[in-house]
């Protein structure tokens, strides 16, 4: 990004007033984030709520630094993170697998479509303690868990994509010899891809809030079991911590996610349309 | 009434197979107790009265979280997308505020206000807000202008036009935003009780699990399931009702 740019008039104009305009956009874009912090900091420093109602935020950053010099850190980050991803990608790849089935076949869709429309609304986390009492508290339980609510949205948008190919592709396709197997990878996944990204990216952060009640409820290792240690103690640092840890972790998933719809849908209209 | 029946028929067949296969032995009675069994359990809890007494707090911690979050969400959104300073400041807050994972919220407020009910409350309330906000917002920023000019032209007041033509204009992405709260709400609900609180039916379930009587607590997580399906299709049904003028 050039620092000296160029007004809509096409009059080169001073760095000064350029920096001006940018620091304004930063004010604008992040001040009230800032503002907030700031506010909370004061709030804390002045004693005008109990430090273990509310730490700090700079006791909150350097708790962080700690537990990164200390590596623990790490472990729950990368436990919450496997967890997440594991669950995540497997109700990916399964829910677009029955979500073509059920588009494509009508015994499957007879057949399993009603309980995959009273499995979407039901709340599944309920089922957590029958999962625990079949698979034990260990990672096995968290994965289905995470699964099971992660896959519906999935199923749903793939249904709803494949079903809404315009038919004339479908049957120009048929009639240069496309088998059911071309039609799928060449044809309908292409087609309905934008929609099974709207289903994927609504999966993700359902994968993280699972993954992160999970883990609070079954103990061991993660972030949000360090949370629930921290509270147990009473160490509100630690779960503050806890807490900006996982907005940033959130926050890094969600990017990601819609980087990855970008680069994937670089061919279609959506994609395009910004650069008119 | 027969295709009805046929439409059924995946679910009737899976609760054939759950009532025969621990019976059978495919599955240990203990781990997974035939529906029947399970029935008369929840007969049990409802006759003792538990599943009352723990349902009403569950229901009033849910109903008043979801209640406080739909006023507050829709105010901010419509709020936002009608003046500009309400924008510049919360935009960036709801942008920053929207990644976290609303289950880390659960020990903040269980910090805040120990174990009862102005905790799961306020868990609720937090949690819910921002889908509701983000729907409104939407919802109002897509109104037409020209339909508020013609307000306007017509002599009705900012209010008027906000309440008469902005709000009625946004309902579909705010209904929508709502329904998710509201799956959202019952997740924060059972999970908030299972963790952290000494009643509702969150914790009922913990506790008869804990206490190893399977089958009743079978019977608590079915309420509650079905109680979250019935709600949503409700909620679905009020929507066709209250769009249907589209």
């Amino acid at each position: 990004m050039a620092v000296i740019g160029r007004t809509e008039d096409g009059v080169r104009s001073s760095p000064v007033a350029s920096a001006l305009v940018w620091l304004a956009g930063i004010a604008r874009e992040y001040g009230s984030l800032v503002l907030v912090l700031i506010c909370w900091e004061l709030v804390a420093r002045l004693s005008l709520v109990p430090p273990y109602l509310m730490p700090p935020f700079n006791e909150v950053l350097v708790r962080i630094w700690a537990e990164i010099g200390d590596g623990t850190l790490w472990v729950n980050l990368l436990d919450t993170l496997r967890r997440t991803l594991v669950g995540f990608g497997i109700a990916v790849v399964a829910g677009v697998a029955i979500g073509l089935l059920l588009a494509r076949s009508s015994t499957a869709e007879w057949l399993v479509g009603p309980l995959v429309s009273i499995g979407f609304p039901l709340p599944k986390i309920v089922f957590l303690p029958i999962f625990i009492l079949w698979f034990g508290v260990y990672d096995t339980s968290k994965v289905i868990m995470i699964v099971c609510d992660a896959i519906f949205p999935v199923i749903t948008a793939t249904v709803a994509g494949a079903q809404g190919v315009e038919r004339q592709i479908i049957w120009s396709a048929r009639n240069l010899g496309a088998g059911e197997r071309d039609l799928l990878w060449t044809i309908i996944l292409p087609a309905a891809a934008p929609q099974i990204l709207s289903g994927i990216e609504v999966s993700l952060p359902i994968a993280l809030i699972v993954a992160v009640i999970t883990e609070m409820m079954l103990g061991g290792t993660g972030i949000g079991a360090a949370m629930m240690e921290s509270w147990r103690f009473a160490e509100s640092t630690g779960v503050f911590a806890g807490l900006l840890e996982l907005s940033i972790i959130g926050f890094l998933l969600i990017r990601s996610m819609n980087a990855l719809r970008r680069r994937l849908l670089r061919w279609h209209a959506e994609a395009q349309a910004d650069l008119v | 009434m027969i295709t009805r029946l046929k439409s059924c028929l995946g679910l009737l067949l899976l609760m054939l197979l759950w009532e025969i296969a621990p019976r059978v032995g495919l599955v240990r009675m203990d781990i997974l107790p035939p529906l029947s069994r399970i029935f008369i359990a929840w007969l049990g809890l409802a006759s003792s009265g538990e599943l009352w007494t723990h349902g009403v707090i569950s229901l009033f911690r849910a109903f008043s979280g979801a209640a406080i979050a739909i006023v507050v969400g829709t105010v901010l959104g419509v709020a936002m997308a009608a003046s500009a300073p309400v924008r510049i400041f919360f935009r960036p807050l709801m942008e920053a505020l929207y990644p976290i994972p609303k289950s880390a919220l659960i020990p903040i407020t269980a910090l805040w206000l120990g174990l009862g009910n102005a905790s799961q409350i306020t868990l609720i309330a937090l949690g819910c807000i921002l889908p509701v906000a983000v729907g409104a917002y939407n919802g109002a920023r897509g109104c037409e202008r020209v339909l508020i000019w013609s307000g306007r032209a017509l002599g009705a007041g900012k209010m008027r036009t906000l309440v008469d033509i902005v709000v009625p204009s946004a309902l579909p992405e705010l209904l929508s935003g709502i329904r998710t709260a509201l799956a959202l709400c019952l997740v924060l609900l059972v999970s908030s009780e299972l963790i952290v609180s000494k009643n509702g039916l969150g914790y009922l379930i913990g506790f008869l699990g804990g206490s190893g009587i399977y089958d009743a607590m079978f019977a608590a997580v079915l309420t509650i399931a079905i109680f979250g399906l019935i709600v949503d299709r409700l909620f679905l049904r009020y929507i066709r009702w209250v769009l249907s003028w589209q």
